[in-house]
């Protein structure tokens, strides 16, 4: 069945055998060789690779958005960041009485603001099952309720654009306020334990990029089965003409929402995961030209292919990764040409050039 | 042409992992004939605009270091970084500096935020870091020795001067809404209540980053300052939004002789980027002035502006917060005559190093510093004129007394304690690793 | 000639001094000695000295001392590094022009490093106003009479009272014998007698003044102990009257206040957001540089200002212009450049232009440092346009409110008169029927374009006054720009203008209750609503183009 889903599309399957081989060797190669041995990745490879795991099911459920809906979420970044919250409270919780004041209940930073006791909306995430749930549930609902809202009144276009920069705008300055209780600028940081492993030993660390890789592979493949069923034509057919599929007689409106709901999901997902491996979430994640990075991410790759938006990101962040280190004074300079240049010559992504010459072959 | 753009990016793309994987590996074989120093300073985004100057200081003193000749025989050779004011890339890059390049210390951050992010990093790789800006305590990391101040060596004082030799009675404290300015505030409420203020004579107000429309608020200090008591406005308001925050104090006429206003974050770096005229008067609590008169500072300034190549320039506290720090580290490194970290953090703890201002300065065991305070009043050159002092070196305090939480805690990495939060109370050892 | 001897007297009695200090009588008048030695002491490094000096200054009666202590308050007064001679310097191209402080004789003009300054602190310009205030009330012109009034007035002490009582039966000016009259009726509210601290009420009342207010206020309080600080009912229940007149003209003050800060903010507002509405609006460009077009604006109005660094309000004016046109050319090798490439996709133009931002920001921060540059406010555009004591609007907020509405005129002019309007509307509206019309659609984009960019440059000019310029000066105002030109109304000028101020101004009246973070989030969740209700903005654009 799996087969079926690739057969006319090579190139995803390349990508996942990648992302396979990537996230088997790596870590293993990690925990079995020693430092030294020519085999070894070190622990900055892996935290890394495990960074851009993430960001690569953050672009991919954007593409699910953009490239197959249309929508130019401009405040993806929102649904990311309310993930990475929800696992950040968990972590915090987690710490318990190891904390800088040694209070058993409250994080460091509620003691240090003088609050007595645990705000309601941070019950609960002691449990990894419970954040767990509210990783999926917060971004979801939220996505739901912003999503109803705007398809059913028909906001499109720029404007759907803009409210959504808005959203995550508006998100971002309420979570810098430091009464909102999820520690202002600083975010939640300090993190000890994850599900009683020591977060920061080595194995953890590939575990959690095995994980991140795992579950990236299988929201591949699940997007790309929604994508090839009914439902994905549709909503493909909604990004094309608008106003012809829904005078067919389809609710639109409810297309859209579902496939907008499915992708804010994979983005808490990734922001869940992506927390743990950086240690820290705070409310810059929110930022809107980090929402617009995203965006970048997948036209760089290609969009409306999902595994465009996986190299893509990628791509681009090991870019930033390696210039930040060789030219640190001027790498903004080749960052942005770099965009230029792939937009005005690359309009399909780096990747839709090699799909191109595969194309060209064939003949 | 299109073939060629495709092999490069298409298969570098896909070979990214494989690539990086072996650039590790050749660093790790790399010969060590210098000694590596790392400079993790954002030259991007929006905190480039104080630390890039940090960038070049470093780069200058590592310079200078090696014309006299290195350290333990070997260069020092600075790796510089961008974390391009984005703070996971901070701990991400800290880790680069620290497994890929293998530096000896890194000299880097200005937010706290920052350094809470390369915090767990530095924990578990066991590196070191001079962290060189004025932070709101409260924190003392094996790993992380902190040569700006704390809040007892510049909002403390800077109260005491204000009530007593400018018989302020009525208060504003405003901020950037973060934790430096949250916690220094909720220490000065403290100690002014407990100095007899009312709390209607204290008023607090906190701003978001970047806050550029200060029209209400000016008005709103105006008028609480119209009353006939003296009122001052204790300002922790962060870089960039201070411009328009003067700017409208000037333009709606509160000069300093009515309000005055003291910052702790507008240096002389920050002065050079406004138009001084209107702020005259208003005063700043640092522990370092260039205005101030030794050899030492003078010889340093003009290395300053030998090195940039601009006599325009000026010379701030974190700068020079950064000379003592490096060259305390050197000290240390001399004296235990290697870079391993964890021989460093014993050598460097009494380590005394003259600082620019004509005392000398001490590594204490909390890892915090021995400097002295001074309360300038701005001039219409840029420059701060010394108006009051310390007559002498006051201890940074990790742990505030002033807030109940914090009041039992003490920092001290020497046997027996060792440990950056001790709890005299409890005789526990908390939110450590080790 | 006089002058002259003057000088050598002073000298060489400073000599005379200096090496035999025992000796106190010189061969001039007594007050001569006391001038010339409070001169040298002014030189003193201690500030306590310095003061002592300034002092001593004031006491003694010589036409010289009241134009040093001017000169010391200003900032004009300095110490000739080479022989120690306190001389008053006026800024000129070459440096300083000198004049000797003693005599006034013309020393030339020297190099600034040549000079070191006489420094001051806070407590030293207030005793110094003070004094020259004193000094000053025997002024001939009226204006310097009053403000000297005024200056004496915020500390009063028995001595400065009998001065003004004095001076009350010889001034003419009505304006000045008001402000005495008030000082005294201050006063007076301390007099022991009722029928005096009635009489001084009602006059009082009648003009508004915070002194005023806060002694008024002061007279209804209780003390420690619950008892009236003003014993007698009468002249309690006067006051309270009074008071509830002027708190509701303290009102009223308050709301015009707030509204003219909702204008000036709204105004900002409009006008970054105006050059977004012809390239985002009319042209379809989501321009994610146009943020960095008006840093290039900001830093234009810097490099004129560093050109001619004596002429800010001339170098103002025309960095107006100045910054159009760079602004404008960085426009339009932007569109012919890049996005000529990209009609038809709407959507790249963001990422192509997120790079352009990018790149211009590098750019500047290599060229200029990536330190905030210092913008510095011509003396007509600061301070405050002083209507009473409790209402004043700052000049720069008012000029940049006028020069929003100008910059929107002349562009809604632009659009509606001339043929590149015609043109650009035309393209707009459809851009092959244009075409088929012989309209060269390339040549108009670009143009357009360049209008676009050239009027956020001109934004920039306006922003440099308010706040700071630095390569992230675009970052701040992008993601507002285009908040406000959503909400508006894509493609309707007046949508932006009516958006920009109803959005600075629902901001500044939920502000003093809500706090500055909480009315932004709150205007944000309102466009958010807003739009689900109008999803085409407040001024939608009607016609077939629209759904394209």
């Amino acid at each position: 069945m799996i087969a079926n889903l690739f057969k006319n599309d090579k190139a995803m399957a390349f990508v996942l055998v990648i992302l396979a081989v990537i996230n088997l060797v790596v870590p293993l190669c990690n925990l079995i060789f020693a430092p030294g041995s020519p085999l070894y990745f070190s622990a900055y490879t892996v935290s890394l690779l495990g960074k851009y795991m993430t960001f690569a099911l953050l672009g991919m459920s954007l593409d699910l958005v953009w490239g197959y809906c249309g929508i130019l979420a401009l405040g993806h970044g929102a649904f990311f960041a309310l993930g990475g919250y929800a696992m950040g409270m968990y972590l915090m919780r987690q710490i318990g009485s190891r904390g800088v004041y040694g209070d058993p209940l409250l994080p460091d930073f509620m003691v240090f603001l003088d609050w007595k006791e645990l705000p309601w909306y941070w019950y609960g995430f002691d449990q990894f099952w419970f954040s767990a749930l509210m990783v999926l549930l917060v971004p979801g609902v939220l996505a739901f309720v912003f999503g109803w809202l705007a398809f059913r009144s028909r906001v499109t276009g720029v404007y759907l654009s803009i409210i959504t920069q808005a959203l995550t705008y508006a998100l971002m300055l309420a979570f810098f306020r430091n009464e909102m209780g999820f520690g202002g600028n600083n975010g939640l940081t300090d993190f000890k334990e994850i599900l009683g492993f020591n977060i920061q030993s080595d194995s953890v660390r590939a575990c959690l990029l095995m994980a991140s890789g795992m579950i990236l592979i299988l929201a591949l493949l699940i997007s790309r089965s929604i994508i090839n069923s009914k439902l994905g034509r549709v909503v493909t057919a909604i990004r094309d003409q608008e106003m012809r599929v829904r005078f067919l007689g389809y609710r639109v409106e409810i297309f859209k929402l579902w496939i907008f709901v499915f992708a804010a999901m994979l983005a808490g997902i990734a922001g869940a995961l992506y927390v743990p491996q950086v240690g820290i979430i705070n409310p810059s994640e929110f930022s809107p030209l980090n929402s617009l990075e995203i965006v970048i991410w997948v036209a760089i790759g290609g969009r409306g292919t999902l595994y465009g938006a996986v190299v893509g990101a990628v791509l681009v962040n090991y870019t930033k990764s390696l210039l930040t280190g060789w030219i640190p004074e001027i790498w903004l300079f080749f960052l942005g040409a770099a965009f230029i240049l792939v937009t005005v010559l690359l309009p399909d992504g780096v990747l839709g050039l090699w799909r191109r010459r595969l194309q060209e072959q064939k003949q | 042409m299109f073939n060629i753009i495709l092999r490069k990016f298409g298969a570098k793309s896909l070979l990214a992992p494989i690539a990086m994987a072996a650039m590790v590996f050749a660093a790790a074989v790399h010969a060590e004939d210098t000694i590596k120093v790392g400079v993790l300073h954002s030259l991007s985004g929006t905190m480039a605009i104080s630390e890039t100057t940090l960038k070049d200081t470093m780069l200058m003193l590592i310079d200078e270091q090696n014309k006299k000749g290195g350290l333990l025989g070997k260069k020092l050779e600075a790796v510089v970084v961008d974390p391009a004011s984005n703070w996971p890339l901070f701990a991400e890059k800290a880790r680069e500096l620290l497994t890929k390049d293998k530096v000896a210390a890194i000299f880097g951050c200005w937010t706290s935020v920052s350094r809470k992010s390369v915090l767990p990093v530095l924990e578990e790789l066991n590196g070191l870091l001079f962290y060189p800006v004025q932070y709101e305590g409260e924190e003392s990391s094996k790993n992380v020795f902190y040569t700006g101040a704390a809040p007892n060596q510049q909002a403390i004082p800077a109260i005491d001067y204000l009530m007593n030799d400018l018989k302020v009675k009525r208060w504003v404290l405003a901020g950037t809404d973060y934790v430096y300015p949250r916690t220094t505030n909720k220490i000065l409420e403290a100690y002014l209540r407990a100095k007899g203020v009312a709390k209607k004579d204290i008023m607090i107000n906190y701003t978001p980053f970047g806050h550029s429309d200060w029209q209400s608020i000016v008005a709103d200090i105006k008028k609480f300052g119209s009353s006939t008591k003296k009122t001052a406005v204790v300002s922790t308001i962060n870089g960039d939004a201070n411009i328009p925050f003067y700017k409208e104090l000037g333009n709606q006429g509160i000069s300093a002789e009515k309000i005055p206003v003291i910052a702790f974050s507008v240096g002389e770096e920050e002065l050079s980027g406004m138009d001084t005229k209107p702020l005259v008067g208003h005063l700043a609590a640092w522990n370092y002035f260039m205005s101030i008169d030794t050899t030492k500072n003078a010889a340093f300034i003009k290395q300053w502006h030998d090195f940039i190549k601009n006599p325009k320039r000026v010379t701030n506290d974190p700068m020079e917060a950064h000379y003592i720090g490096f060259n305390m580290w050197v000290k240390a490194v001399e004296k235990a005559g290697t870079t391993d970290p964890e021989a460093v953090q014993k050598a460097i703890i009494g380590i005394e190093f003259p600082n620019l201002t004509g005392g000398t300065s001490k590594m204490l065991p909390n890892h915090h510093i021995t400097k002295p305070v001074f309360i300038g009043e701005i001039q219409d050159d840029g420059q701060l004129l010394t108006v009051w002092q310390t007559n002498k070196l006051v201890e940074g305090d990790a742990w505030s007394d002033f807030l109940p939480e914090s009041k039992p805690i003490i920092a001290d990495w020497t046997p027996p304690i060792s440990c950056g939060n001790f709890n005299t109370k409890t005789k526990k050892c908390s939110g450590q690793k080790f | 000639m006089k002058s002259n001897c003057i000088r050598w007297c002073g000298w060489a009695m400073i000599g005379f001094i200096l090496m035999l200090p025992t000796l106190s009588i010189g061969q001039e008048g007594s007050s001569d000695v006391a001038f010339s030695a409070a001169v040298v002491n002014l030189k003193s490094g201690s500030m306590q000295e310095r003061g002592l000096a300034i002092e001593q200054l004031a006491g003694v009666q010589n036409p010289r001392a009241i134009v040093i202590l001017q000169a010391l308050l200003d900032g004009r007064l300095f110490k000739l590094k080479t022989d120690d001679k306190l001389v008053i310097g006026e800024e000129v191209d070459a440096g300083y022009q000198l004049i000797d402080a003693k005599s006034a004789e013309s020393l030339g003009t020297v190099d600034r490093s040549a000079t070191q300054k006489i420094t001051l602190t806070n407590s030293l310009r207030t005793s110094l106003r003070k004094i020259i205030g004193r000094l000053e009330l025997n002024d001939d012109d009226a204006g310097v009479r009053l403000a000297a009034v005024n200056v004496m007035g915020k500390s009063v002490d028995d001595e400065s009272l009998a001065l003004l009582q004095d001076h009350l039966s010889v001034e003419q000016d009505k304006s000045v014998q008001k402000a005495i009259k008030l000082i005294l009726g201050l006063e007076q509210l301390n007099s022991p007698d009722k029928a005096t601290r009635l009489a001084a009420i009602n006059l009082l009342k009648e003009q508004a003044n915070q002194n005023v207010v806060n002694r008024f206020n002061e007279l209804v309080e209780k003390d420690a102990e619950g008892n009236y600080l003003e014993t007698d009912s009468d002249v309690r229940n006067q006051v309270k009257t009074a008071l509830v007149k002027i708190n509701s003209q303290l009102q009223l003050y308050a709301a015009i206040e707030t509204l003219f800060f909702g204008l000036s903010l709204g105004a900002v507002l409009v006008l970054a957001a105006i050059g977004l509405a012809i390239t985002f609006g009319v042209m379809g460009v989501i321009n994610m540089a146009h943020g960095e077009l008006m840093m290039l604006g900001a830093y234009t109005t810097y490099v004129t200002q560093q050109l001619m660094p004596d002429q800010l309000g001339l170098s103002l004016v025309i960095a107006i212009p100045a910054a159009f046109i760079i602004s404008a050319l960085a426009g339009i090798i932007i569109e012919r450049g890049i996005i000529r490439f990209l009609y038809g996709r709407p959507l790249e133009t963001l990422l192509a232009t997120f790079g352009v931002s990018l790149f211009l920001q590098q750019t500047i921060r290599s060229i200029f440092s990536p330190l905030n540059r210092s913008v510095a406010t011509p003396e007509w555009m600061s301070g405050t346009l002083q209507i009473n004591d409790f209402l004043s609007l700052t000049w720069n907020h008012f000029y940049i409110l006028v020069f929003c509405l100008l910059v929107f005129v002349l562009l809604l002019q632009i659009l509606k008169r001339t043929r590149l309007g015609l043109e650009v509307r035309a393209v707009a509206q459809n851009r092959n029927m244009a075409k088929a019309m012989g309209i060269p659609t390339g040549r108009v984009d670009a143009l357009t374009f360049g209008l676009g960019s050239g009027v956020a440059g001109v934004a920039g000019v306006a922003i440099s006054q308010i706040t700071n310029v630095g390569p992230n000066l675009g970052q701040a105002y992008i993601v507002d720009s285009f908040m406000v030109v959503v909400f508006g109304g894509v493609g309707n000028l007046w949508g932006t203008l009516v958006a920009g101020f109803s959005l600075g101004i629902a901001n500044k009246l939920i502000e003093p209750y809500a706090g500055a973070v909480l009315a932004k989030i709150l205007v944000l969740v309102f466009i958010i609503l807003f739009i689900q209700k109008r999803p085409r903005g407040l001024f939608p654009q009607r016609g077939r183009a629209v759904e394209g």
